[in-house]
Formats: structure tokens, C-alpha cells, sequence
């Protein structure tokens, strides 16, 4: 009995002491009110010092809640809470400390602390210590994430404890990379720092680059004599072009007192002004003063006069420039880890540029095959059937607003997916066979009419999307799978839904070569668009053939649509985007056969972002040069790349 | 009046009345408007009216490319942006210098000329975040000099893409797809901010004629639009001309079989390349007259898709015929304007309000179609039927 | 033809018939690439006049709205205006988005003595006696938002990713200037425009992540215009750059377009604007509940939408106060005219023909919606920029001095008529 009593006793005080000692951790935070609701970072660290010193369970549990948004205040008395949201969307209350309730509450009278996302990684790297070593996976997780963010020195040492403790191979080997990359950066020996350096000589991570680089940042410094500081990085020679221009190297010098400052133009516009007298300045009408020179003389008059500063004459400058040396100093104190870093960079840059090189060709290769993609279906119907079709692009807008209407009834993404796929070549495949029934098929012989007729179709169309699905883009989302990127490495990396796309247009050029070489209803094919009279009196049906063909290549176009859909957009302008380079795709590449088609839209895709990588400032420069050069490339090859020779060349 | 052309009009009485058709016309719209008349017609419908008849010589231009020489330019209103952009610099310049003159007046030191032209270049530039005056302005103070390269640059384009093109036996669907290309080429171009002319935004207050501040816009629009009209007349005039002498002959032979009229001896390169650069100076002497007009012009102004619309006005008013191009512009492009103008009436089906801004792009798309199919000649065919046309 | 001409002018003379009423100009696009966002806009002003017609109107005249579309052509926004002006005989226009629209029609409306309420942020570097600005200057969105970044996000490198156009080449230019003020030097600036409705974004999100190389922590500042949005994000998203390692802040994003997205993998990103459909308060949840009543349950309000709510307000104020529609009556009643803002606080009329608006800046969550995580107090905007050297000396004040560009140095009004 008496032990029980002891018992509870003990549990007592060790219960009521900490509260009774200080004041308790509801009054802390209240006390803090004002910097918690405004959360800002630069008010912050007292508060989560504050809150951290008060130690135990319930300190850094509120710095979670506060992080995760999860505190919430009550409108009148603004007490800080945290909060339930129950069936009848009225809140339950929280204390802090006991987590009891405390009440409930209406939405209108309670208000959510947002604490932005700079001060949620003040809190994150605040919790470092206790999260690294937490019970739950997700939460180590989380925290090793924010301390790749946001390392201090003095992370160095909980980094460490918890490699030691971790379970979890994946996490344990990410722990101990960025343990290497924080000695490197902070560790107090020199040796240790060296070889954590050198152990990332293959590593092409941007995170090590990131830390690499200011390791070797410099500072300009000025001196009168000759340098000599052992961590010099190099000397520099002021040019007007050059990195370091003159004025700024002058100012240098003039802010170090060894030279007289220099007169700006206004200052020199000022002086004259003030000192214009019965409209003559320097003995100089005002009048004349329109020319630099009369200014220059006006001035100097007024300088000799002593009514102004003296001017500095480029020669000064120059002289005063030769006197002294300019030079750079390593901020890194140590020499040797400056060396390393040097040495270790270097070799991972050279890598970089490969992988640069192959990333630069990935773009090209998904350009090309979302403009093989675009342009195929024209491969068929103009390419080979020599119908020009404009309302092109607005097949590929109705696939893309088929995989969207799909979506509307279907919200598994991936199966949706599969379904709009065929979908959209359904009703694109119909919407070709309508249109070349009543319209195309009278046109035949009237190509350039059917541009005309195709036209209107389009901008029908087009406005019709509009009318039923708004003007608002759409949004056609691709499933999990399709999501992310392929990442080979830090640099060289390509979502996967231009994977996709460049699988997509691939298979397509298979089947399609196949379908127009080794079937029958490619063999008639050809045989109607060569010669459709002999054909038919081989007893071929040419409508039909001329039917299909046209659905076939519409139908792809629907296909394109959903691709074209999930990496941009889904508008009733998506189709005008792509019908002009379309139309060049084929034409570079040469009519009339499938080859041209994938032969064009790699030169273009290809040429498009060459012409980026050398201005990458501009994108519609490289356009605009891309197509001056495909006017031009015509001229030389007029029948596109891959030509067809003999009689079917011609129109 | 000649001789030679009086006999002209006379043998072609289908000149004689669009002439005098176009002459009542101006007469009934001046008669009409504000400024000079009783004030029926509005000054934004004058304005209209004015930018109408500029369409009206591209539509004569396309025409003459198009339907007697058949070649399908979809890049014409390339010329016609840039004879825009010609005569934009200088009204540009020309009233941005008067502004800041104005406001340096009670400038405490004169300023240099370097300081004028930067203060200038600031106003035009500053909008899209330059001051300096790039190279292509450097005419740009003179309006004799920006008035010959209204016909001097889109001249020399022509020209030269022409003879690229033509030269290296380009036809067919190929050439109406790489003048596509130039047109989006120019446009894009012309996008960028980099490019000198103001990027997206273009030129702008062309309306604004420099040093007639006082003068209303309801008569400078007046003096646009007979200047407009008389263009247009006396560009039907040449090219009427043109299509009916031997000149005329070969042109359409060419449309005809090119071919044929190769081995026949006539260099047909030099043929074509004279109509398309002719043409591309008649659009860009239409470009210069409209856009004072609309006062700004901008890259999107030479678009494919306008082009392409050009092509399609000539086809519904019926190609190889002249006044068909003329009907055909102004129809399609008034019905825009009124139906865009939210004046059409909604028609209401009970369940359903059918909205003209909602339909009327479908209409005119289906409209084409149409033309197209069971119209071949166009508007201008039906009259055809009536009169005895003294075309082809 | 002739009889064509004959009846379209007539009609247009039997349309400007006098009438009691007052007559309220929409000039949206409601065609081409802009209907995208204008529609939404001629919408919103539809349902504001209804309402206030439902009130009684204006001292017991009817309002009565007059749409007409300009269908994204810039040439034809200047037709359209004068058409309003002089045609119809509107007595105020609401209306356009883009600045080059805008500058389309400013000759127009300052040659006719119209008004203008011109609802979307912009450039700012203008100020015209005829137009009232009720969206952000750069003042109002852009610098708070860069601000936010220097100082909460702590960000070193800035890359400014813009559509070519002028909203975008403006803006950069006083941002690059204020943060070289700041201390950036230039070469942490990246600057990179591209063509409106581009899709092809890989590279250039991969030159931006590119860019924390050297170890500054990098900040993107999004001008990207309309659906081109779409395809930077869906990228974004793809390259896995979460919004702790590269926060990208947008200027032209807001719920409308992020309708068109899904946004599981953007939540973070940030928006800097003048209104959220998320702002708490009545006064936005009646308008929101309005709304969705009038156009439908998956519709959302966005920032344009509040500007249009305040200008309209404020202009139905101002001639209930004139007691008429005159344009110059009803200008001078508008200096100091205030109207509640949806997020709170009071929005004022400024005498440079701006409103005073609180800038807010929010998080992109998952449901499309935006978490504000910062709201300033009233910002006045400001027409010329401090920032700039050439626009710092130049003030607009067209109540007392009657100068939409003052230089503050000369102490002359540099001209009347606005820079087009």
C-alpha cells in the first residue's frame, strides 16, 4: 500500500514539477501568438528556440503540428489549438498539452496558422534531431529530406548517430551520402574534408556540384602592391569588354582613396545648370549647349573656376588603373581542399558535358517523335493520297477532347486510358470516312480546292469544340505509371510520357510501313494513288480504298491527340498548333512514303533544339531560324529528303 | 483619258461599271459620312468601309496570283503586314518625336541630338523594355523614304523568294506550303521582342496622323478611304489591263499547263516571278492603306491563318474574275464584322439559343465547304450566269 | 454589295438611337486564342449588371449591357471601341486582358473621351486619363512576390521564365533591376522567353534545375501566359521539382487555369495575386455561391473577376453619386471611391487611376485551389515604377495635377495623352 501511495506520489510530481517550475507550454505559445499566426522567417527562430527550450514530447509535437499546418487558432480569444474536423463540419477543439478537447467550433471562428514553406523548413531542420531517429519510416523520411535542403554544421553530429542507428538500407545509404557531402563541406579536418571530396570524383550529382562550386568562390580584392596571399586565385586586368569593366575597377580604386572620384554625367548636367547665369554657362550660351563637346568646354571652364569637381580624363584613369593589381582570393581558407574541390569538379564537369550532349539529343529525339506523331497521319492522307488536309490538326483535337471525355466516365487514369486510345480512333477513323464521303471524294481532282473545303471544315470544328467543351483547357492527366521521369542521372533525365510518345511513334511507323508494304489493303493502296483508273479495272474498288486510307490516317491523328493531350494541353487550338509543321514535316522529309515522314521530323526535331542549345534564351528565334531553313533546304531538294523517283514523283 | 485606254474601258464594260460602281459608291459614302455629308454613316463604319476596300486590292492581287496565274500564295498577307509595317515606322516616329520635342521645350539646357533620339527611342521602346533604336529605323524620320520601302521591302522579298522558289521548279500544293512557311516565318519572327518592331505589341496609334492633332478622325478617316478607293481602282485598272493583254495570255496559260507553255519558248520562271512580285507590291500598298486605318499592326496580323482566309474570299467570290475577288472580300468580311459586332440578332430555338458569336465561324467554315463543292466559280460565277462576262 | 453596305448602316443608325438607359460596353474576346480567358470575364460582367438591375438599376435606370467581340485581334479591339463608343453610345467600357489590346484601343478611347475598367494585372509604364486600372501594377504583385522570395524563401538565383510578349519583358526588366538593387548580381538572373501557347518544355525546365549548380538556392519567376502554363507544369511535375527545391512563383496562374491540370504534383507552387477563391469572408462566398448558380458547379472565380467586382462597383458608386453616366462627371467621382475587397479590407480608388489592393500569395493545392499563406495590407498601386531610372521621377496624378506623366524633377507634365 504504502509502496502504491509512494508510487503515485512520485508520479505525481514528475506529472505537476516541470509545469509547476515553469510556466506551462500553453503559455509559452500564447506568448509567442503574434509571430506563430504571421509566420515568417525571419521572426521565427526566437519562437522555435523559445518552444524547443521548453523541451519534452509536447514542444516538438507542436513544432510537427505547426509544420504540418495542423495548428489552428480560436478567432476569440486566439487560443492556439489543434483541431478535428467532425461529420457536421464543426471542428473539435485540442489542447495542446493534455490533447484534450476542449470544445467545438464553427469554420467561421476558428482560423488555420499557414506557416509558408521557407519557415516549414526552419521547422523541419529544427526537428532534424528528433525526426532522424523517429519509430516511423515516413517521418525519417521526411526529415532527411528537409536536411538535404537545408544542412547546418551542427547537423553533423544527429546525421551521424542515426546512420549508425538505421534499419533501412535504401535510407542508410542515402543518409551516409549526404553525411559525406556535409563533411566535406563542414568538417574541422582538413584530410577528412579532402578525401569525402575526392570520393565524389564520379558522381555527377547536381547536390555535390552545388556544394563543390562555392568551395571555390572568390572575392575581388584591389592592391597597391604585388599580391602574394598563398590563396590567391588569380589576377585580373580590367578591360572595357572584359569581366571586369573599367568604371567598376575605377570605383574600385576611388572607394580605397587612392584616386579622385570621377564626374558622372549628370553630376556634370547638375553643375551646369546651377551655375547658369543671363543664359551663359562657362561663358557659353545656353543655347549652344546642345552638343557634348560645348557641355564638355562649358564645364571644364566652370571646374578651372572652382565651381565644380574636377573632371578625371580617361588618361587619369588609365594611370591610376596601371598602379595597382586587381585579384581574386579564395573564400575556402585551406588550400588543399580548394585543390581537391578543383580537381574533383573538373573531372565531374567534363561528365556533365557528355551527359549534357545526351540529354540535349533526348529532346531532340522526343521532339521529333511528337512531330513524327503529328504529322504521320498527313503522311498518309497528303503524302500519299495528295489530299491536303487542314481540319488535320482538328483530328488530332478530337482525339485529344476523346481521351478527356473518357476521363469524365472512366476516372481509373491507366484504364482510361486504354479505353480512349481505341476511342479516339474510332471517332476520328468516323469523322475522316464523313468527311472524305462528302467532301474530299468530289475534290479529287481539284487538289489545291481541297485545301479550301478542309479549311472551313477546320475552322468548324474548331468553333464547334468551343461551343461544347468552352474555351477553358481541359485537362486530360496520365496515369501514375506515366508520371515522373526516367532519370539516368542528375542531368540526363526524360518523362516518361515522351518515352511513351517516342514508343508510340515508333510502333506506329511499324505498323504503318507494314500495313502499306506487306498488306493488301496497302498494295491497293498504292496501286489507287498511282493510277486509279488501271486500278479499278484490276478490279479494285478505289472509293473504298480511298475511304479507308483517309480513316486510317485520321484515325491516327485521334491517337496523336491523346499523346499530344497528356504532356500539354487539351484546347480547341491545340490542332492549329500543329498543322503548320505538319505540313513541313512531310514535305521535308518527301511525299509519298512513311520513311520521309520519320526522315523530316527528325531533321526538324533535331534542328529545333540544336538551334536552342546555341540561343537558349529565345525559343521562338530557334523557330523562326528553323523554318528560314527548311524555305531554303526546299529550294536545294524541292521533293524533300527521301525523294520518290520515276513516275510517281510526279504531282 | 488616252486614247488606248478609252478603248480599253470601252471594250470591257465590265471595267467601265465596277468603276463607276465603286466611284457611286465613294460618292454615297461621303455623301454619308460625318465630316462631309449628313452623318449616316458612322466614322467606325467609314473606318470599315475603308479597311474593306484595302482587302478588297489584296483580294484583286490574290486574284491575279491565284486564279490567273495559278499559284496558291497562302503567304500574301505577309506583304501586306509588312507594307503596314513600313508606313507604321514612320507614322510612329514621326509623332513620338513631335511629343517629346514638345515636352524638351522647357528643358533648362537643350538637349543634343543623341539625347532626342534616345528620349524617342525610350517612348517607342520602352513599352517592350529597350530604349535604343535598332538598325532597320534608320529611315525612319523620312516619309519619302519609309513610302518606297512600303513597295522597296516587300518588293525585294517577293522577289527573291520567288526566285528561289520558282527557279528550283517549286509548285503546286509545295509552294502554297512554303509560302505558308515564309508567312509564319515572319510572323514568328516579328514575335520577338528582339526583332526591332516591337514584338507582340507591334505598332501602335497608327490612327494618329503626326502634326494633325486637330484634324478629327472622322475626316482623316474620309482621306483614307478615298484614298483606299482610288487604290483599289486603279489597281483593278492594271491588273484588268495586265489580264487582258498577251502578257495576260501567258499568265493564264501558265495556269493552264505550265508545261506547255515552257516548250513553247516562254520563260515562264520570269512570268510567274513578275506577277508574284507585283502582286506582293499591290498587297503591301493595300497593307499601308489599312492599318493607318485600324491603327496597330502587329505579327499576329500575318499569320498563315490570314492568308489562308485571303484565299478563300477569292475563292468564294470566284477565281479569274476580278470583281468576284472584290465580292468575295468585302462579303466575308463585312458579314464578320457584323456578326462579331453583337448587332446580329440571337435566334432562339426554345431549347436552345443559338448565339451568332457562338455559330458563326461554324456557318462560314461550313459555308466554304459548300462554295467549294457546288460552287466552284464563286459568288462571281452566279453573275456569269446573268451577264455575258467579257472574262476568260 | 451595295444594299449590304446600305442595310448594315442602317441598322447601325437604328442601333445608336437614344435611348434612357445606360449602356454598359463588354469588350472581351469571346473568339480566337484569348476567349480562353476573356469569356469568363464578359460572363462575370453579365451577372454583375443582372444583379444590379435586380436592385433597381442605377437611380431608376436600367443598366443594359452591350456585348460585342473583338475575337483576339488586336486591330479589332480599336473597331470594336469606337463601334461602342460612337454606335452604341455606351456610357463605359469594361474590358480587354492583354496589354497590346489595350494599347489597341487607348488612342481610341482617349480621342472619344471614353471609360475604360481594365480588370488584369500589367505592365504598369502607363496611365491614361480615360482608363481605370482595378488589376495589379507591378508594384502590387510582382515585387511583393519577389520580396517573399528573398526574404521567407531565402532564394539566391532568380530565373525569369516569361511568354515573349510586352507583360512579360516589362515585368523582367523592373525585376531584374530591383534585385540587382537587392544585392543579385546579374549573372544569377536567367532570363528565358518563349512564343505563346509553346508545349515544348523539357529543356528549359531542365536548364532551370540546371541552375542550383553553384549551390544558390534558385527561385523561378513565372510570366508564362495562358495554356502554355499547362504543358510548363505538366513538365514540371514530371521532372519531379518539388516546390521546397524550386518554388515557382506565377503572375498569370491562377484557379482558371489550373482547372486545365491535375495539381497533385504542383502543391507548393506558389501564385501571387490580388484574390483567391479561397479568401475566407462573406462577401467572396456570396459572390462564389452567385456564381457557381449562375455558370455552373465546376466553374471558378479568379483575380480578374474581383477587379472587374470592384470596378463595376465602384463606377455604379460614382455615378449614383454624379447622379449621371458622363464620363467626366463620373471620373471625378471616382478619386477616393471605396469598395469593399472580397478578401477583406478596402479597396480605394487612387488619383493615378489605380486601386489600393492587398496582395495575396498562396500555394497551389491539391484540389486546384490556393492555401494563402500571405496577405499584405492595401499596396497602392503605382503606374511608373520606382525602379526604373527613366519611370522613377515620372507620377501620375490626374485629380490635382491632372498628368498621367509628371516628372517630378521638371516639374512639367511630360504629356496628356498616354504612350501607345
Amino acid at each position: 500500500m504504502i509502496r502504491i501511495i509512494a508510487a503515485f506520489f512520485i508520479a505525481f510530481f514528475m506529472l505537476v514539477l516541470p509545469v509547476s517550475a515553469q510556466s506551462s507550454f500553453q503559455d509559452v505559445a500564447q506568448s509567442h501568438f503574434p509571430n506563430i499566426k504571421r509566420g515568417s522567417v525571419k521572426t521565427a527562430p526566437p519562437v522555435i528556440a523559445d518552444i524547443q527550450s521548453y523541451g519534452g514530447d509536447v514542444a516538438s509535437r507542436f513544432l510537427q503540428n505547426w509544420q504540418s499546418k495542423n495548428i489552428w487558432y480560436r478567432k476569440s480569444d486566439e487560443r492556439l489549438v489543434t483541431v478535428q474536423q467532425l461529420e457536421n463540419k464543426s471542428y473539435r477543439l485540442f489542447d495542446l498539452e493534455t490533447e484534450q478537447a476542449i470544445g467545438e467550433a464553427a469554420k467561421s471562428d476558428i482560423k488555420q496558422v499557414k506557416p509558408n514553406s521557407g519557415l516549414r523548413g526552419l521547422l523541419g531542420s529544427a526537428l532534424v534531431a528528433s525526426q532522424l531517429i523517429s519509430d516511423d519510416l515516413s517521418v525519417r523520411k521526411a526529415s532527411l529530406d528537409s536536411l538535404t535542403r537545408n544542412p547546418k554544421p551542427n547537423h553533423l553530429e544527429p546525421l551521424r548517430t542515426a546512420i549508425a542507428k538505421e534499419k533501412n538500407a535504401d535510407l542508410k545509404s542515402r543518409m551516409s551520402r549526404l553525411e559525406r557531402l556535409l563533411t566535406m563541406q563542414f568538417d574541422t579536418n582538413t584530410q577528412v574534408r579532402v578525401k569525402a571530396i575526392e570520393s565524389f570524383t564520379d558522381d555527377l550529382g547536381l547536390d555535390v556540384r552545388a556544394r563543390l562550386n562555392p568551395m571555390l568562390n572568390a572575392t575581388l580584392k584591389v592592391s597597391q602592391t604585388e599580391p602574394t596571399d598563398q590563396n590567391m586565385a588569380r589576377i585580373i586586368t580590367p578591360s572595357e569588354t572584359g569581366e571586369l569593366p573599367i568604371d567598376k575597377a575605377y570605383s574600385m580604386i576611388v572607394s580605397q582613396g587612392w584616386a579622385p572620384a570621377s564626374v558622372s554625367k549628370d553630376a556634370k548636367q547638375k553643375a551646369l545648370v546651377e551655375h547658369i547665369q543671363e543664359s551663359k554657362v562657362g561663358g557659353i550660351l545656353v543655347s549652344d549647349l546642345n552638343t557634348l563637346a560645348n557641355r564638355e568646354t562649358a564645364y571644364t571652364k566652370l571646374a578651372d573656376a572652382g565651381l565644380a569637381l574636377q573632371n578625371v580624363s580617361e588618361v587619369q584613369i588609365q594611370e591610376a588603373l596601371s598602379k595597382v593589381y586587381f585579384y581574386e582570393v579564395y573564400t575556402e581558407q585551406s588550400p588543399e581542399v580548394v585543390k581537391a574541390a578543383k580537381t574533383t569538379l573538373d573531372s565531374i564537369n567534363k561528365k556533365v558535358a557528355f551527359s549534357q550532349a545526351i540529354d540535349l539529343f533526348l529532346d531532340g529525339l522526343s521532339l521529333a517523335s511528337i512531330f513524327f506523331l503529328a504529322a504521320i497521319g498527313l503522311a498518309i492522307t497528303f503524302g500519299v493520297m495528295r489530299v491536303i488536309n487542314m481540319a488535320h490538326g482538328e483530328f488530332i483535337m478530337m482525339g485529344a477532347y476523346t481521351g478527356y471525355v473518357v476521363q469524365q466516365f472512366v476516372t481509373n487514369y491507366t484504364l482510361s486510358i486504354i479505353i480512349a486510345i481505341p476511342a479516339a480512333f474510332m471517332v476520328t477513323f468516323a469523322a475522316g470516312v464523313a468527311m472524305e464521303r462528302l467532301v474530299i471524294r468530289h475534290l479529287y481532282h481539284r487538289p489545291l480546292e481541297t485545301l479550301l473545303a478542309t479549311f472551313g471544315v477546320s475552322i468548324a470544328l474548331q468553333q464547334l469544340a468551343k461551343n461544347i467543351f468552352g474555351t477553358q483547357a481541359r485537362p486530360l492527366t496520365s496515369p501514375d505509371w506515366l508520371g515522373g521521369a526516367w532519370e539516368i542521372n542528375d542531368v540526363i533525365s526524360i518523362s516518361w510520357i515522351r518515352v511513351a510518345i517516342f514508343g508510340l511513334s515508333i510502333l506506329f511507323f511499324l505498323m504503318l510501313w507494314f500495313t502499306l508494304n506487306k498488306t493488301r489493303l496497302g498494295l491497293e493502296t498504292r496501286a489507287v494513288t498511282q493510277n486509279p483508273r488501271m486500278a479499278a479495272s484490276m478490279g479494285i474498288n478505289p472509293d473504298k480504298i480511298n475511304m479507308l486510307t483517309f480513316g486510317l490516317g485520321s484515325g491516327i491523328a485521334g491517337i496523336a491527340g491523346i499523346a499530344i493531350g497528356l504532356f500539354a494541353k487539351v484546347t480547341s487550338e491545340l490542332g492549329s498548333d500543329y498543322i503548320v509543321q505538319s505540313f513541313m514535316t512531310v514535305v521535308v522529309g518527301g511525299v509519298g512514303n512513311i520513311w520521309g515522314t520519320f526522315a523530316g521530323a527528325t531533321m526538324i526535331g533535331f534542328l529545333q533544339k540544336g538551334i536552342e542549345w546555341f540561343n537558349p534564351s529565345n525559343t521562338l528565334a530557334a523557330q523562326t531560324f528553323m523554318i528560314i531553313f527548311i524555305i531554303i533546304f526546299i529550294q536545294f531538294r524541292p521533293r524533300g529528303i527521301i525523294a520518290l523517283k520515276g513516275r510517281a514523283a510526279g504531282d | 483619258m488616252n486614247g488606248p485606254l478609252t478603248k480599253f474601258l470601252l471594250n470591257h464594260p465590265s471595267v467601265l461599271a465596277f468603276l463607276s460602281a465603286l466611284a457611286l459608291f465613294t460618292v454615297f459614302v461621303t455623301i454619308g459620312s460625318e465630316a462631309f455629308g449628313y452623318g449616316f454613316v458612322s466614322t467606325s463604319f467609314v473606318k470599315t468601309l475603308g479597311k474593306t476596300l484595302c482587302f478588297c486590292l489584296i483580294a484583286i492581287a490574290m486574284d491575279l496570283v491565284w486564279g490567273y496565274c495559278g499559284i496558291l500564295s497562302l503567304g500574301h498577307f505577309a506583304f501586306f503586314g509588312l507594307g503596314g509595317y513600313m508606313i507604321g515606322m514612320w507614322l510612329m516616329y514621326e509623332r513620338t518625336r513631335l511629343i517629346v520635342v514638345e515636352a524638351t521645350q522647357n528643358a533648362q539646357i537643350p538637349m543634343t541630338n543623341q539625347e532626342i533620339q534616345d528620349a524617342i527611342g525610350t517612348q517607342i521602346f520602352g513599352v517592350v523594355g529597350g530604349s535604343e533604336f535598332p538598325a532597320i529605323w534608320i529611315f525612319s524620320h523620312s516619309l519619302w523614304i519609309q513610302l518606297a520601302l512600303v513597295v522597296l521591302v516587300p518588293g525585294l522579298l517577293a522577289l527573291v523568294f520567288g526566285w528561289l522558289a520558282f527557279r528550283s521548279r517549286v509548285t503546286g500544293v509545295y509552294l502554297s506550303i512554303l509560302t505558308q512557311a515564309m508567312t509564319l516565318a515572319l510572323a514568328l519572327y516579328l514575335f520577338q521582342n528582339d526583332s526591332g518592331l516591337r514584338g507582340n505589341n507591334g505598332l501602335s496609334g497608327l490612327q494618329n496622323l503626326p502634326n494633325l492633332e486637330e484634324t478629327p478622325q472622322s475626316v482623316i478617316s474620309m482621306w483614307f478611304f478615298w484614298a483606299s478607293a482610288l487604290a483599289l481602282g486603279l489597281g483593278y485598272l492594271i491588273v484588268k489591263l495586265i489580264v487582258e493583254s498577251k502578257l495576260g495570255n501567258v499568265i493564264r496559260g501558265i495556269r493552264d499547263d505550265e508545261a506547255r507553255v515552257r516548250f513553247l519558248g516562254y520563260n515562264v520562271e520570269i512570268y510567274k516571278l513578275f506577277v508574284f512580285t507585283l502582286t506582293a507590291v499591290i498587297a503591301a500598298i493595300a497593307g499601308a492603306l489599312y492599318y493607318p486605318q485600324a491603327g496597330i499592326i502587329n505579327p499576329a496580323e500575318i499569320a498563315p491563318i490570314a492568308s489562308i482566309y485571303l484565299a478563300v474570299w477569292v475563292a468564294i467570290g470566284g477565281r479569274g474574275r476580278l470583281y468576284g475577288a472584290v465580292i468575295g472580300a468585302a462579303v466575308v468580311s463585312l458579314l464578320s464584322s457584323w456578326f462579331t459586332g453583337g448587332q446580329a440578332p440571337d435566334i432562339s430555338l426554345g431549347f436552345y439559343t443559338v448565339k451568332w458569336v457562338d455559330w458563326w465561324l461554324v456557318l462560314l467554315g461550313i459555308s466554304f465547304v459548300a462554295v467549294t463543292l457546288y460552287a466552284p466559280k464563286g459568288i462571281g460565277g452566279l453573275f456569269d450566269k446573268f451577264s455575258k462576262g467579257d472574262n476568260q | 454589295m451595295k444594299k449590304l453596305l446600305l442595310a448594315t448602316a442602317m441598322t447601325a443608325v437604328s442601333a445608336s438611337g437614344a435611348m434612357a438607359d445606360i449602356k454598359v460596353g463588354i469588350l472581351h474576346s469571346l473568339s480566337g486564342t484569348m476567349a480562353i480567358s476573356e469569356t469568363t470575364l464578359k460572363d462575370t460582367m453579365l451577372m454583375l449588371i443582372e444583379q444590379q438591375n435586380a436592385k433597381g438599376g442605377i437611380n431608376g435606370e436600367k443598366l443594359v449591357p452591350v456585348v460585342v467581340d473583338p475575337a483576339s485581334d488586336w486591330p479589332l479591339f480599336a473597331e470594336k471601341a469606337r463601334e461602342l463608343l460612337t454606335v452604341e453610345n455606351v456610357d463605359v467600357i469594361f474590358g480587354n486582358w492583354t496589354s497590346v489590346s489595350r494599347k489597341s484601343v487607348l488612342p481610341v478611347i482617349e480621342e472619344l473621351n471614353g471609360l475604360l475598367f481594365y480588370p488584369v494585372q500589367y505592365e504598369g509604364e502607363e496611365s491614361s486619363k480615360n482608363v481605370f486600372y482595378t488589376g495589379a501594377a507591378p508594384n502590387q504583385q510582382a515585387i511583393p512576390a519577389t520580396d517573399y522570395y528573398l526574404e521567407e524563401l531565402g532564394i539566391e538565383k532568380f530565373a525569369l521564365l516569361g511568354t515573349d510578349y510586352v507583360y512579360p519583358r516589362t515585368t523582367n526588366k523592373i525585376l531584374e533591376q530591383y534585385l540587382k538593387d537587392k544585392g543579385i548580381a546579374q549573372d544569377d538572373i536567367f532570363v528565358n522567353y518563349t512564343p505563346f501557347g509553346h508545349s515544348d518544355w523539357s529543356k528549359i525546365v531542365a536548364d532551370v534545375v540546371a541552375l542550383g549548380a553553384d549551390g544558390k538556392k534558385v527561385g523561378v519567376i513565372s510570366t508564362i501566359n495562358g495554356d502554355a502554363n499547362i504543358g510548363f507544369y505538366k513538365e514540371l511535375a514530371a521532372a519531379g521539382v518539388s516546390a521546397d527545391d524550386l518554388p515557382v512563383v506565377a503572375f498569370s496562374v491562377g484557379e482558371e487555369e489550373l482547372a486545365g491540370l491535375d495539381t497533385t504534383n504542383l502543391v507548393g507552387h506558389l501564385a501571387a495575386w490580388n484574390y483567391f477563391q479561397s479568401a475566407e469572408g462573406e462577401a467572396n462566398v456570396e459572390f462564389i455561391k452567385t456564381w457557381k448558380a449562375t455558370m455552373g458547379d465546376e466553374r471558378v472565380t479568379n483575380d480578374p473577376m474581383e477587379a472587374h467586382y470592384i470596378g463595376f462597383n465602384m463606377w455604379v458608386n460614382a455615378v449614383k453619386e454624379a447622379g449621371t453616366a458622363d464620363v467626366d462627371a463620373v471620373r471625378e467621382k471616382m478619386y477616393g471611391q471605396k469598395f469593399p475587397n472580397l478578401t477583406g479590407g478596402v479597396a480605394e480608388m487612387l488619383p493615378n487611376h489605380h486601386l489600393a489592393k492587398p496582395v495575396l500569395i498562396g500555394e497551389i493545392q491539391e484540389d486546384g485551389q490556393f492555401d494563402i499563406i500571405s496577405q499584405t495590407a492595401e499596396v497602392p498601386g503605382d503606374a511608373w515604377t520606382d525602379f526604373l531610372a527613366e519611370s522613377a521621377v515620372l507620377k501620375s496624378d490626374w485629380k490635382d495635377l491632372g498628368c498621367g506623366m509628371y516628372n517630378t524633377e521638371t516639374k512639367t507634365c511630360v504629356q496628356i495623352k498616354s504612350n501607345y
